[in-house]
């Protein structure tokens, strides 16, 4: 069990520390690992995907829980989400602290006044990625893009709580039978 | 220590309240850091996403350590962290111990198709509220023109813009340094 636990552990941290993006980055990682490791099978892996994203909380932390669960039960969820967590703690407190020592580093305040539209060109490309997935996938939706037109206005002028928009869509999606 | 449970109280109800992958949480946390308690500027929330995204490690975890370690320091960032952490590693041993194929039910295929939509819609917010504070000059502008075309039309890592666009940043600072 220490063993299993051990490397459930081990191999959860490679994969945050390897995996740079978004919890779907991790993805590659864990297909490699369901093929040398009998803890879960690729359709299982399939199932995770579809379940992690389904509930709530970033996809990788779900997929770790999702695998360690299957490897080790309650303490296997355990060893894999702290997996996953440990390199970002480490590698983020040591930039935090040298970002902020360096904040007026003129080669410092350069490359961010770059990496802030990078960063928002980015998540806008993810965002086009979205619309794509929930609009156009497998065939255009007609419900979904009128749902879109009405959210967008919707969340830009009221000023309620994100998950106010969410639960409105996930009922509208239910009742239309999206 | 206050600030601390604080922290992971937050990040815990962020985990709860987002669906599908880091960006997603930003909306939440930009509700939650910037507008409801002003722990984060505009600029300091986006200087948050860009480490989370060009660092190793999956960017919500990231974004939680960074923006934790800046307002309560290695414990603040600890907590935010696991508190995002938690309700996830809950949640899914409940489903995975208690309801095979979840993902097939149709009422939570429906949900999912609206919440999606949802998503969108607010990721398409964050990016208004972003590009308010990170694209004021022209080359700002030119940056995301370039990056936003590549990203969507090419397969380049994301890490790869990143560091482009930082070293684009620093020869541009430089020289503009040298020609006053």
């Amino acid at each position: 069990m220490i063993v299993l636990l051990a490397t459930l552990f081990g191999e959860f941290f490679l994969v945050g520390l390897l995996s740079f993006g978004g919890g779907l980055a991790t993805i590659p990682f864990l297909q490699n690992i369901a093929v040398r490791r009998a803890w879960f099978t690729l359709t299982e892996l399939a199932d995770m995907i579809a379940v992690a994203e389904s509930t709530p909380g970033p996809i990788g932390i779900n997929m770790a829980s999702y695998a360690g669960f299957r490897a080790g039960g309650i303490p296997g969820v355990a060893a894999a989400t702290l997996g996953i967590v440990t390199p970002s703690i480490i590698v983020i407190l040591i930039i935090a602290r040298a970002l902020t020592k360096f904040r007026e580093n003129e080669l410092v305040s350069g490359a961010f006044s770059a990496l802030r539209p990078a960063s928002c060109a980015l998540i806008a490309a993810v965002g086009v990625g979205l619309i794509r997935a929930s609009l156009f996938t497998p065939a255009f939706d007609l419900k979904a893009a009128i749902l879109l037109l009405v959210l967008i206005p919707a969340t830009l002028k009221i000023k309620a709580h994100p998950l106010v928009f969410i639960a409105v869509a996930a009922a509208v999606g239910v009742v239309l039978k999206m | 220590m206050r600030e601390v449970l604080m922290l992971a109280l937050i990040y815990a109800r962020v985990g709860v309240t987002t669906f599908g992958g880091g960006y997603a949480m930003l909306p939440m946390l930009s509700r939650e850091l910037v507008e409801k308690r002003a722990w984060l500027t505009e600029a300091e929330f986006a200087d948050m996403i860009v480490v989370g995204q060009c660092t190793p490690g999956i960017i919500g975890l990231n974004m939680a350590t960074y923006a934790g370690y800046k307002r309560a320091g290695v414990p603040g960032g600890i907590a935010a962290t696991l508190g995002l952490v938690l309700p996830s590693a809950v949640i899914i041993s409940l489903i995975a111990a208690l309801l095979q194929g979840f993902a097939e039910y149709a009422v939570v295929r429906h949900a999912f198709a609206g919440v999606r939509v949802a998503v969108c819609a607010l990721i398409i917010k964050t990016i208004a509220s972003l590009w308010r504070s990170a694209v004021k000059a022209p080359e700002a502008g030119a940056v995301f023109a370039v990056v936003f075309l590549l990203a969507v039309f090419t397969k380049l890592h994301p890490v790869v813009l990143a560091l482009a666009s930082a070293a684009f940043g620093i020869c541009f600072t430089k020289l503009r340094a040298r020609a006053k």
